[in-house]
């Protein structure tokens, strides 16, 4: 295998009293899309910041194509491409114009970075707002503007930070396409996310983070198949009955699981699961069968939904 | 590498390169309007002013007025604008994502208050010239002296801004800091005319050297090379502690 891109051993982040990240491991190999999966506050985007070195650890080992983020941190981001959670563009500028400033900020000529922004603009369609201030551009613009930006230095790891949070399902799946060719072409993405979806359809492996540690680590398959049965069985009942109803739905399946909307029964044979609940007497207002999903891994090993 | 900075100062220029005309206007305006309302106007009931040779009280206005208006400029830039980079727009934390470091945005701002006070104080120099009130040699001679007026108020502004969480300090700052400066630093009348008691407190307000320092240049008059210098020093001596002091607290900003 090749030398990792990023290399983490006890890596630690701490704010006053407050542990961030609490000495995780975890290894990112060339041209991999690797994903953070975590509640919020569960230190995803710690430990994205001290990746990107632009936030030191507090303990542990970390190298970031091959170099320490203390001490060659310049030449580290001179080779990322940086997605952050919030938008960092520069809205009194133009769509072209905030791409050409950060490749200034490479060291690029003017000459190459216009002609990488006219590139990059038509990779993520936004060619005919090129002249449009970014303060009038949607959010779904916006986000696909930073990840233009963020390719302006060609880079070889991008690191990106809830790239679709908050954009609409045209939006979410045109950026999903976008980094999905990014990966064809080689360049290695670490991604932080609230989808499940986008866990599932761009992450190679990932780990599943909370309260500042990896709780799991593993491709979406694997992590379906290690920790959760392979279907679900939903059950949704008039509101204020659930809580009636305690205890009664022991041993339905290998697992249940009592959200405040519904209750999930982990079971093999997700059927069978719903012929016994029926001849318990239990009358749900409705009943879904389906495949087990990163979301339920989730569930298992975080004890609550990911979007809260 | 580029020389450290550039970048900054790069994206700052192209953001005036939008936004200038809404400032011109201004710009050009605010010293003919005070030129012509106190210095001709209120000025044709000051006698001269013996203390400078007897020159006319425009001709004594003009420079404070010039090295006033550096001090506003500067304290301006450094408030707000550089606030929305760390907070509202956040273009800090996306420049030093890239090979840019805390560094290069503090001395970017040093270079774009140069640049930004060079064009506001050489307007204003201009405004001057076409009222009489300076020579061409004078006003070449005085437009440093103003530039680093502005510096001087520029760079420590740009190390507390860097300290803010919220902005409700800024208009704290103009009401009673740069307000009180500009009424009794020499600005309107010599600081001789303020009660004995009070006048040593006018030495240690900084507009009071940057008063001072461009009036003297700019009428060729009072050139003491010691007071001269005494002025110069306490305002280099401003810049350098402002810019020192930047250092840390955007780096403390940046880097968490």
């Amino acid at each position: 295998m090749a030398p990792a891109l990023i290399h983490a051993r006890g890596l630690t982040k701490r704010f006053g009293t407050l542990t961030a990240v609490d000495a995780v491991d975890f290894d990112v190999a060339p041209g991999e899309a690797f994903g953070f999966l975590g509640p919020n506050g569960a230190g995803k985007t710690s430990t994205m910041r001290m990746i990107g070195c632009v936030s030191p650890r507090s303990g542990g080992e970390l190298r970031v194509l091959g170099m320490d983020p203390d001490t060659n941190g310049s030449r580290i981001r001179s080779r990322l491409g940086v997605v952050p959670q919030e938008d960092t563009l520069d809205t009194e500028l133009t769509v072209f114009e905030n791409l050409l400033i950060y490749g200034r900020y490479f060291d690029i000529s003017y000459r190459e970075t216009r002609r990488r922004a006219t590139e990059l603009l038509e990779f993520v369609q936004l060619n005919e707002r090129r002249g449009d201030l970014v303060e009038k551009l949607s959010g779904g613009m916006k986000r696909r503007l930073t990840i233009a930006r963020a390719l302006i230095n060609e880079p070889d790891l991008a690191l990106l930070d809830e790239p679709t949070t908050g954009l609409d399902p045209q939006a979410r799946h045109l950026v999903w396409e976008r980094l999905y060719r990014l990966k064809q072409r080689g360049v290695t993405l670490a991604l932080t996310t609230h989808n499940m979806d986008e866990a599932e359809q761009l992450c190679d492996r990932l780990v599943v983070m909370d309260k500042a540690k990896i709780v799991a680590e593993g491709s979406p398959r694997e992590l379906i198949e290690r920790y959760v049965t392979r279907e679900v069985l939903e059950l949704r009942f008039p509101v204020g009955v659930q809580e009636t109803l305690d205890g009664q739905f022991e041993g339905l399946g290998d697992r249940v699981e009592q959200l405040p909307d519904r209750v999930l029964v982990y079971a093999a044979d997700g059927e069978a699961a719903a012929t016994a609940a029926h001849e318990r007497g239990l009358r749900p207002e409705s009943v879904l069968v389906r495949r087990s999903s990163l979301e339920d891994v989730f569930l298992r090993l975080t004890g609550r939904t990911l979007i809260e | 590498m580029a020389l450290a900075g550039v970048r900054h100062l790069e994206h700052n220029v192209l953001v005036y390169r939008r936004v200038w005309r809404g400032t011109a206007f201004s710009t050009l305006l605010s010293p003919i309007l005070f030129l012509s309302a106190m210095g001709l106007a209120l000025g044709s009931l000051v006698p001269g002013v013996t203390r400078f040779g007897g020159v006319s009280y425009l001709a004594f206005l003009a420079p404070g007025l010039l090295a006033a208006q550096a001090m506003q400029t500067a304290t301006l830039e450094s408030s707000w604008p550089l606030f929305a980079g760390f907070k509202w727009l956040k273009t800090f934390e996306g420049a030093i994502a890239t090979p840019q470091r805390p560094h290069d945005i503090v001395l970017g701002h040093l270079y774009w208050l140069v640049v930004r006070l060079g064009i506001v104080t050489g307007i204003f120099l201009l405004v001057m010239l076409a009222f009489g009130a300076a020579s061409v040699g004078l006003a070449l001679v005085a437009w440093p002296a103003a530039i680093l007026t502005g510096l001087a108020f520029g760079m420590p502004m740009a190390a507390w801004t860097a300290t803010r969480q919220t902005e409700s300090s800024f208009p704290v700052v103009f009401r009673f800091v740069v307000t009180p400066l500009f009424l009794f630093s020499g600005t309107f009348f010599p600081i001789e005319q303020l009660p004995e008691l009070v006048r040593p407190v006018a030495w240690l307000t900084p507009l009071f050297h940057g008063v001072a320092l461009t009036r003297a240049l700019a009428l060729g008059h009072g050139l003491d090379p010691v007071v001269l210098l005494i002025h110069v020093a306490v305002l280099a001596a401003l810049v350098a502690m402002g810019t020192l002091v930047a250092l840390r607290t955007f780096r403390r900003r940046l880097i968490v």
